[in-house]
């Protein structure tokens, strides 16, 4: 048994879970980039004005790190997570400029529990994040394994 | 073709490596991935990793610190064949799969390999380099493989 909120179970086919708003501040993008891509767009505002982004940009990596934060808040932080084996895709549709407002949503596909590991699950799941303009910025797709409530009863 | 040797297609390049420490992988899933078994080591050792490990995304960003850190000399490199090759944002990232755990004291080298591109209709002189990217460990395990998609500016 457990006491979070999300088990297995409780992931439903079809269902969606809507997450933020999250404002995006420069300092966070800037600060996220000087470590670990400091290309010129996303650490000053002129080269990124300059760039084909057309303003002080996010890193790729600062936007789907940021989205699983989100997702963490959201709901996994409060489940049976066990983690996640891989991403599908990340696709990056629009810059994530720096005061942007994101929303995002998980939309669950299918799931399935292990074979191998009863008592663990499968839930594959399509993400989501829109900016303030509701235009989508990034998409994301993957399978997360989560324990079950009653493994007991799954068969 | 002169563009694929400039592009570097077909030629691993090694990136470098890193030692992960346990202050660091607190501090990047404090912000981006606060899991259980990512910030804490006793709730680390009663999970299915058995000890504190990084977050999948603090694994794929070092990664890219690393290839960010190589753009100067394989720019350099691109001269020998004419006009610079010049990197832009990237369009995303597929199959990304965290084959193992990186633990706390994992030495991870990381590397690039350019495999394909092709031109951009909408953006002339610019191509869509595709490229595979894998983390080993100090015991020549792969740890995290992925295809990203980046623009390139080469003609």
């Amino acid at each position: 048994m457990t006491d979070k909120k999300w088990a297995f179970e409780d992931f439903e086919v079809g269902g969606a879970i809507e997450f933020g708003p999250r404002l995006v501040t420069a300092e966070e993008m800037i600060d996220f980039a000087s470590r670990y891509d400091p290309q010129p767009m996303h650490l000053d505002e002129a080269a990124g004005k300059a760039s084909m982004l057309g303003g002080l940009s996010a890193a790729g990596l600062f936007t789907a790190s940021l989205f699983m934060r989100m997702m963490c808040d959201a709901y996994i932080l409060d489940s049976t997570s066990q983690g996640a084996p891989g991403v599908d895709y990340v696709n990056f549709r629009k810059p994530l400029l720096a005061g942007d407002t994101l929303t995002g949503r998980s939309v669950i596909l299918e799931k399935r529990v292990s074979k191998s590991r009863p008592g663990l699950g499968f839930v594959s799941v399509r993400h989501e994040l829109r900016n303030q303009r509701g235009e989508v910025i990034c998409e994301m797709a993957n399978t997360g394994m989560f324990l079950l409530r009653n493994p007991e009863t799954a068969a | 073709m002169s563009l694929d040797a400039k592009l570097g297609i077909g030629e691993t390049v090694d990136l470098g490596s890193h030692t992960f420490q346990a202050g660091e992988i607190k501090e990047f899933a404090s912000k981006y991935d606060p899991q259980r078994f990512h910030i804490d080591e006793d709730a680390a050792a009663r999970s299915v990793f058995g000890r504190l490990c990084a977050s999948g995304w603090h694994t794929i960003s070092m990664w890219m610190k690393h290839n960010a850190a190589s753009f100067p000399a394989t720019v350099e490199r691109s001269r020998q064949w004419g006009t610079p090759i010049e990197f832009g944002p990237a369009a995303g990232l597929r199959d990304l799969k965290w084959l193992k755990p990186v633990y706390v004291g994992d030495t991870i080298t990381f590397t690039r390999t350019p495999r394909a591109h092709r031109a951009l209709a909408t953006r002339p002189g610019w191509r869509m380099l595709t490229t595979d990217n894998a983390a080993i460990n100090q015991n020549g395990e792969t740890v995290m493989t992925f295809t990203t998609m980046v623009l390139m500016k080469a003609e």
